[in-house]
């Protein structure tokens, strides 16, 4: 499988470029992921999408998409746009250290 | 799956022709995924496709039981009054099992998402009706050549 160095930390990534093992994931390899993926700063709300899609991941298997992270996390789609431009489901997950979500909507 | 040597999509240009549920919601899905992948998305409603953008209209949608052999319903059957809604019914209830939302709520997610909704002028002009006619998510009602010009870069996709 191939790696990737996320500052001074390897880990492992699928074929979508996102981390193999949860395991691997912590609060501050989140941050260096969302700098990479042009978010500087992870704010408080930026925190409540990335702990609400690890939580869902636990209990159900698959990251949520837009639609069920707008009607379950209380951040509407816009704001959800403007925290994590270029699609908030993906990049979200990418940062939460989660697989790409499998939905379509 | 490799596409390395491709160019990935930047921008897509959907048409939505059909006022049909199931003609509406391929092309609402395809914007909303182009979105959700970081990909420019522009709606242009035309025909009948503009009952999904219809105040009035947009959550009366059925799926059609007559004409459609998708159903595997003969044409007799469809026809009996109140087909199409049950129909209807049993669709959106398995849409919203896939998180599909329903059409307005949908038309509001995307447009929310950054999607840029239009509706056609040859159109709005047949059918007589106004900008006032449509939801607050339409920005304008536009010719063929605007929207050709809007979509300068873009894939365009007809359904």
């Amino acid at each position: 499988m191939p790696t990737k160095q996320y500052g001074e930390k390897t880990v492992e990534i699928d074929a979508d470029g996102h981390m193999a093992n949860r395991a691997d994931w912590d609060a501050h390899l989140a941050e260096v992921i969302a700098c990479e993926e042009g978010i500087p700063h992870l704010t408080d709300r930026h925190w409540l999408i990335i702990n609400f899609m690890r939580k869902e991941f636990e209990q159900k298997g698959d990251a949520p998409s837009i639609r069920r992270l707008t009607k379950e996390s209380g951040v509407a789609t816009k704001e959800l746009y403007e925290l994590f431009p270029k699609g908030p489901a993906k990049k979200a997950a990418k940062i939460a250290g989660l697989p790409k979500p499998q939905g379509c909507v | 799956m490799d596409n390395h040597e491709y160019e990935p999509i930047q921008k897509v240009s959907i048409i939505v022709s059909h006022g049909s549920l199931e003609g509406v919601y391929p092309g609402l899905i395809m914007a909303n995924g182009a979105r959700m992948e970081g990909i420019e998305a522009t709606l242009f409603f035309t025909f009948f496709g503009l009952d999904a953008i219809i105040d009035k209209r947009m959550d009366k949608l059925k799926v059609a039981t007559v004409g459609n052999p998708g159903m595997h319903m003969p044409t007799m059957i469809g026809m009996l009054p109140g087909m199409s809604a049950f129909a209807t019914k049993m669709m959106s209830k398995e849409m919203e099992k896939l998180d599909i939302p329903p059409v307005r709520e949908f038309v509001e997610m995307v447009s929310d998402a950054g999607c840029r909704l239009y509706a056609c002028k040859a159109s709005v002009d047949m059918f007589h009706l106004t900008k006032k006619d449509f939801c607050s998510q339409v920005e304008g009602i536009i010719s063929v050549g605007k929207f050709y010009e809007i979509s300068a870069g873009a894939q365009i996709i007809f359904t």
